[in-house]
């Protein structure tokens, strides 16, 4: 059986693992690195189809010390990167909220993280690529060698080829350390003002939202962040924190609404009223949940959801506080909730950032409701010219993706040529970019 | 500083070994039979060498089912590295006992790799270390060497075989300077396990490589990884026959 990080859907299936990724992905059908896609990104779309997991192909192949440049197999971790490199000056140069992330799904996701709205997705710091194409051929992409290729498996969702090794530009950076800060807001307006405020002077930011209650609403905390100066972090040496694995899920109810009220609460309390510097860890605020594997089980065995989505500018405040009224009105429990602002969009054919705001929402997976609650939600954000987040995304209806994306067709049509037959397809590319089961 | 030749470190548990001791500026030379696999694994360590370490990491010819590769092998891994003090063998192969009892291929390559060729190896590994003075040679046994178990009947015995043989020459050999080290893993998620049905306390070869490093450093004759190992085979050594045959495990 396989499945995403929200562990819902559960399809059967299971992957091939080898360290010798091109021969695991002759006649591959799909290729997953760590399975951290939410939703059915990474899950097959037959029982019977091959897939390839790439995360034991984690070889360095070469390391420019000078440009940064960083050349590896499709399944080297950006927490290997982060580990291996940030001792010697150089970080990944974006990076979600997780580093349990191989290149080759930071390039299929063509990430994004706290620093958009300066350095773009992951996708702009990709310098070439090689992959296995649906023909079986090798082909090599950058921005000079076929193009289209390029961008469209930079976001491409892993379906333009099955990507072998990866070239990347890694950041050189002060120190191991970022310098913080965080910053009470009483309200959705001001913490989405404070945000894009922060913006303009802060290279990292992003706001945490309490949406539970009507009383608390909107209240939050920005963080902001850059790396500290070699002269502030001083002589500390960087220990990397253990991480603690979670052995079994949490029984459905332990995350109730009523709990997650309590524990906002005490993040509200953690953060006081005002704003508070320090320097961090980078594994404090890059990756706070990275430390408890599998906390994914705390959702319990029905799984959840993180419905990602992005809202242009002009959507406004209104609109904003309307996708959260409709999932309150629809029994939904938006348990986290996460706020940035993205900067202009990436070369990424099928890329989901563009500039606006965009919200990821965790929800459990309710039986018969979440479907309501996303297709609910996805009328907003089509009608205000909004879309999703394929990597986070298993409820959206291909109708409501179409309305959302106008690029589908032109993705598809690239796909078609290096990969006539249409061998290689996903649970998610069957049910939102019309591919045969 | 150690300088360590390896048979099996381009992957799986090998390969983050020798990850681990490249990072805290040991040297190491891979032993093995791909040379592309093993330039790209030498590279690999070399990135991930501290900054201004000088050659970390060479490679060697090496066929295990060829005697006559393992004396040039270990003399260029000693030439390459300024000696040799320890040699690791993480290399072995595995079949389910159903693929094992159904290919009589398959089955000589498993009991003549981990038996027969891993204890020849060790043979010309031990004379040369010993000869030099004294040094280290840590080889992957298993926890299916244990106790006889159904799924791994065939595989289990080469193990538990070469077990005896790493009890026998550390006995024998201690106070000539031998430490031989035997590594017992449990689970653990390399391309050699993928596709098992995952029991309890699987691990990453990340999560043993640390382990497995202290027991080099120590010259620990027998260790567990994950330690919880110890416990669990404890109990099922001590389970009688007539449960062994009744459980699937």
């Amino acid at each position: 059986m396989l499945s995403g990080w929200g562990r819902w859907p559960v399809v059967p299936g299971h992957e091939l693992l080898s360290e010798d990724l091109p021969s695991l992905t002759c006649g591959a059908n799909l290729t997953r690195g760590l399975g951290r896609s939410y939703g059915d990104a990474s899950l097959p779309s037959t029982p019977t189809a091959r897939v390839a997991g790439s995360r034991l192909a984690d070889r360095v192949i070469a390391f420019d010390p000078d440009s940064g440049a960083l050349h590896a197999e499709a399944g080297l971790t950006l927490r290997d990167i982060n580990r291996t490199f940030l001792p010697r000056g150089w970080f990944v140069p974006v990076t979600p909220g997780t580093s349990f992330v191989t290149l080759g799904g930071a390039v299929a996701s063509d990430v994004h993280g706290k620093n958009h709205h300066r350095a773009g997705t992951f996708g702009r710091h990709v310098r070439r690529l090689r992959l296995r194409a649906g023909t079986g051929d090798v082909v090599e992409a950058s921005p000079e060698v076929e193009p289209d290729l390029f961008d469209a498996t930079i976001g491409g969702m892993g379906l333009t080829g099955h990507m072998l090794d990866v070239e990347v530009t890694l950041r050189r950076v002060p120190s191991s350390w970022i310098a913080g800060e965080t910053e009470y807001v009483p309200d959705l307006e001001a913490l989405i003002e404070r945000l894009l405020d922060a913006g303009t002077t802060w290279p990292y930011t992003l706001a945490w939202m309490d949406a539970l209650g009507a009383g608390g609403r909107g209240r939050g905390v920005v963080y902001r962040g850059r790396w500290a100066e070699a002269a502030d972090a001083g002589a500390r040496t960087l220990i990397w924190p253990r991480e603690i694995a979670v052995p079994i899920s949490a029984p459905y109810w332990a995350l109730s609404p009523f709990g997650m009220r309590w524990f906002n609460e005490l993040v509200s309390l953690r953060y006081g009223r005002g704003i508070r510097h320090s320097l961090m860890h980078p594994q404090t605020f890059f990756y706070p949940l990275d430390s408890l594997l599998d906390w994914n089980k705390a959702y319990g065995r029905r799984g959840f959801t993180q419905y990602q989505c992005v809202l242009p500018h002009k959507a406004g405040l209104a609109t904003y506080r309307k996708v959260f009224q409709t999932i309150e009105a629809r029994g939904g429990a938006p348990y986290v909730v996460v706020i940035k602002d993205f900067g202009a969009e990436g070369r990424g054919r099928l890329s989901f950032p563009c500039p606006g705001m965009t919200f990821s929402i965790d929800m459990p997976v309710q039986d018969g409701k979440t479907q309501g609650i996303v297709d609910a939600v996805n009328d907003i954000v089509a009608a205000e010219g909004g879309r999703v987040y394929l990597t986070k995304d298993a409820f959206t209806r291909e109708a409501h993706y179409r309305a959302m994306d106008a690029r589908v067709d032109a993705f598809n049509a690239i796909r078609r040529r290096w990969d006539p037959e249409g061998r290689i397809r996903s649970a998610l590319s069957v049910r939102l970019l019309g591919d045969a089961a | 500083m150690r300088r360590i030749a390896i048979v099996g470190g381009t992957k799986g548990i090998g390969r983050a070994v020798a990850r681990q001791l490249v990072a805290r500026g040991d040297r190491v030379a891979l032993l093995g039979r791909d040379a592309a696999d093993l330039t790209a694994s030498a590279s690999d360590l070399a990135a991930r060498a501290p900054a201004g370490s000088v050659g970390p990491a060479a490679t060697a010819h090496l066929d295990l089912s060829h005697p006559e590769t393992y004396e040039p092998a270990l003399d260029a891994a000693a030439r390459d590295l300024g000696g040799l003090d320890t040699i690791v063998v993480t290399a072995g192969a595995f079949g389910t006992q159903e693929a094992l009892e159904a290919d009589a291929e398959a089955r000589e390559r498993v009991l003549s790799t981990n038996f027969t060729q891993t204890i020849q190896f060790c043979e010309a590994a031990r004379v040369r270390l010993i000869a030099a003075g004294g040094g280290t040679l840590c080889v992957l046994g298993s926890v299916a060497g244990d106790r006889a178990r159904k799924p791994v009947v065939l595989y289990g015995a080469t193990k538990a075989g070469l077990a005896y043989y790493m009890q026998g020459i550390d006995l024998r050999y201690r106070d000539a300077g031998l430490r031989a080290v035997l590594v017992k893993p449990g689970f653990v998620r390399t391309g050699m396990t993928a596709g098992l049905p995952e029991p309890p306390f699987a691990a990453n070869p990340d999560d043993v490589a640390p382990a497995i490093v202290r027991a080099i450093d120590r010259g620990t004759p027998q260790i567990y990884v994950p330690a919880i190992w110890r416990l669990v085979m404890l109990v099922i050594r001590w389970l009688p026959g007539a449960v062994m045959r009744r459980v699937k495990f």
